[in-house]
């Protein structure tokens, strides 16, 4: 770091707050270490640091990593650098809030603690002995995994999250272009040299190859406006054991007015800080739904980076829309031709007397590959049933304007 | 070639016709002095190529490609042993009435070498460039690889033993970003962020890739090309659009655009049937009208 005598000063003072911006990134929830602090300090000794784009870009390339983070750094870098501090970090003013915090601590409740906001359960009751959970019985759960999810109090509730938990989730296989060693078509030459090498040149076995199999990549686009509203919270127990029961990556997005991600924030270990950090991410819940408008925006802006490799997309809503529902059409157009497979979930479905008759649904049912009901637990099961069986070997595609 | 400063490397990226925004030629700049891979994001047709072939000619060294695809391996990527000599060479001993020892089998002469292993090979004079194109499109078990030959830039082969690369090579990674590379992988690297170009900085890539254009023409693409990327299309043009377009308007002997011509070319900037019905036509002449003003 240190060049000569006469700049050493000035280099300390210069690393100091290298450390302080590296602190403030931090706290901005930039992927951010003291080794890459060292790394820009190294990187500057090449370059002329009276240049301010020259040291701007340095820092730069140097700390950001990820497209979404360049804004960010940007801001940091401007209200950073304009007046160096030094000694102490002070509040900069302008500077969005912590956007990605850091993963809270989850601490266990002490003892006789005050309730978890969070969570629905009732407090124990330090005079009653402790009660060990039952799962309820057969006759019990039969009724349970029938009944609507709209129409559930709040002890069935808490029964059929747990029931939802213990569903477990496998999706589709795909035929990656991967080989692995096996008895498929392919000769594996690297092996059989080496087998039949005691032979002298003459092949007497053969080794194969074959083709690796992983299961397709899942992503989940759930309306969560008003009409929704009775579902949402089920729902969102729905996607997380979905993201945290497949060991894959799953890609989430809600919406109501507008999109919004929500892959990060629900990777969170513990549900209900995930649901939580979700809500805070959303700032439109139980609006109305533009339907068209939000999967245009998904297609523009998402669909080239989360549907490759053949991805299965559930998209779940009740299609009531208040949006162009030609552009609706259109987007789902777009939306089929781009995934393996399109699966419409809809709560309302369950009800025997539901047609889907509303303009949204109209014009949105001709590009559905699969619609599905999304009412109570069974529905869920069956779910997960038809999920296994779409590895593109033996379920036909829905064609543009057949009948459901 | 040494570079002691970024405006030296800035002239010289010019002078071999590559147009470089600063923040750029400073990464490049980094990437190598710092002897770390570069790691090149943006949309299709901005250019991120382009870096790795102008280093090369740039620092008068190899240039060795290597383009991803999902399913891509070892064999491909790094080394493979030639099967139909060793074949044809445990005949040969055969016939000679002996044996053949798998030492012999598994030796030097039997080594194909993929681009990885040519890039990091320790018989090398001068570090190469080497390109690893379209990352996002390999899939996550070449990129674990890739990350350990990144690393600490040695290969291990089971039969030979360790090769070390004794020049570290100059690697530029590139991403259209269909899919998150691991930020492990990231991490290695110095990243940027290329994005569109400014009006100039496009106005004078097409001067300098397209010099028969008339200047006229010229500034009217690029006028036109800046406005579409202004709506919303599906697939907004890059910059390789822009001079594929350029020089089929050169070929057709064009000084300026007209309504027609813009109508039977417009296949060549835009790729997406939507987008050619939705630009095509009223659309197409308001914007017309502007970039020809």
């Amino acid at each position: 770091m240190q060049n000569s005598n006469s700049n050493s000063n000035t280099s300390g003072h210069l690393l100091n707050n290298l450390i302080l911006f590296g602190r403030l990134l931090r706290g901005l929830g930039l992927d951010m270490n003291p080794g890459r602090v060292m790394d820009v300090a190294h990187a500057l000794e090449h370059v002329q640091i009276g240049r301010k784009p020259d040291f701007y870009f340095t820092l730069r390339s140097l700390l950001v990593h990820r497209h979404e983070d360049l804004s960010l750094f940007d801001e940091a870098f401007d209200a950073f650098w304009r007046k160096p501090v030094e000694g102490e970090l002070i509040a900069l003013p302008g500077l969005p809030h912590v956007r990605r915090p850091k993963k809270p601590r989850v601490v266990a409740p002490p003892l006789n603690a005050p309730p978890d906001p969070e969570g629905e359960l009732p407090p124990p009751d330090p005079d009653q002995p402790p009660v060990v959970e039952v799962t309820p019985t057969y006759s019990d759960s039969e009724v349970l995994r029938k009944r609507d999810f709209s129409e559930m109090t709040g002890d069935e509730l808490a029964a059929v999250k747990q029931l939802m938990a213990a569903l477990v989730w496998h999706l589709g296989e795909r035929r990656t272009r991967r080989k692995r060693p096996g008895h498929g078509q392919f000769i594996d030459l690297r092996r059989t040299v080496r087998k039949n090498l005691r032979y002298g040149g003459e092949i007497l076995t053969w080794a194969q190859r074959e083709f690796k199999f992983k299961p397709r990549p899942l992503v989940i686009i759930a309306d969560v406006s008003g009409s929704m509203e009775r579902y949402t919270r089920l729902l969102l127990h729905f996607i997380y054991g979905l993201t945290v029961g497949l060991h894959q990556p799953v890609e989430s997005f809600v919406f109501s007015t507008r999109l919004t991600h929500v892959t990060r924030q629900l990777n969170h270990k513990n549900i209900d800080r995930a649901l939580h950090e979700v809500s805070l991410a959303v700032n439109d819940w139980s609006g109305g739904t533009r339907m068209g408008d939000v999967l245009k925006d998904f297609n523009f802006h998402w669909g080239r980076r989360v549907l490759g490799r053949g991805a299965i997309v559930l998209l779940i809503s009740d299609g009531w829309d208040r949006g162009d529902t030609e552009l609706l059409g259109q987007e789902m157009a777009r939306l089929q031709r781009n995934c393996h497979r399109l699966i419409w979930l809809n709560p309302l479905l369950g009800s025997p007397e539901y047609e889907p008759l509303t303009r949204g649904m109209q014009a949105a049912l001709p590009h559905i590959d699969d619609f599905l009901p999304v009412h109570n637990l069974a529905s869920l099961e069956d779910l997960a049933e038809h999920l296994v069986k779409l590895d593109g070997r033996r379920t036909p595609r829905r064609q543009a304007g057949t009948k459901v | 070639m040494n570079f002691s400063s970024i405006d030296e490397l800035q002239t010289a990226l010019s002078k071999y016709n590559y147009i470089s925004e600063r923040g750029l030629t400073t990464a490049i700049f980094l990437a190598l002095k710092l002897g770390r891979p570069l790691f090149l994001e943006g949309e299709a047709g901005v250019g991120k190529t382009e870096v790795a072939k102008v280093l090369a000619s740039l620092l008068d060294t190899e240039l060795i490609r290597l383009q991803c695809y999902e399913g891509l391996d070892v064999h491909h990527a790094v080394y493979e042993w030639n099967y139909t000599r060793q074949m044809l060479h445990m005949r040969l001993v055969e016939s000679r009435g002996e044996r053949t020892t798998e030492a012999e089998l598994f030796g030097p002469e039997f080594l194909l070498k993929r681009p990885l292993l040519q890039a990091i090979e320790d018989s090398r004079e001068k570090a190469p460039v080497l390109l690893v194109d379209e990352l996002d499109r390999s899939d996550e078990e070449f990129e674990a690889f890739l990350l350990e030959v990144l690393s600490d830039f040695q290969i291990t082969i089971p039969e030979i033993g360790t090769i070390k690369a004794k020049h570290t090579p100059v690697v530029i990674v590139t991403s259209n970003r269909t899919r998150e590379v691991h930020d492990a992988l990231k991490r290695r690297c110095l990243y940027y962020w290329i994005d569109y170009p400014s009006f100039d900085k496009e106005l004078s890539i097409i001067q300098t890739k397209v010099p028969q254009a008339s200047a006229q023409l010229a500034r009217q693409i690029t006028g036109f090309i800046q406005e579409l990327r202004q709506g919303d299309l599906y697939k907004l043009p890059g910059v390789a659009e822009t001079l594929d377009w350029t020089a089929a308007l050169v070929a057709l002997d064009r000084q300026s655009l007209d309504y027609s011509i813009v109508d039977d070319t417009i296949g060549v900037i835009l790729k997406y049937q939507d987008d050619v019905e939705k630009i095509r036509g009223e659309r197409a002449k308001a914007i017309l009208e502007r970039a020809t003003v």
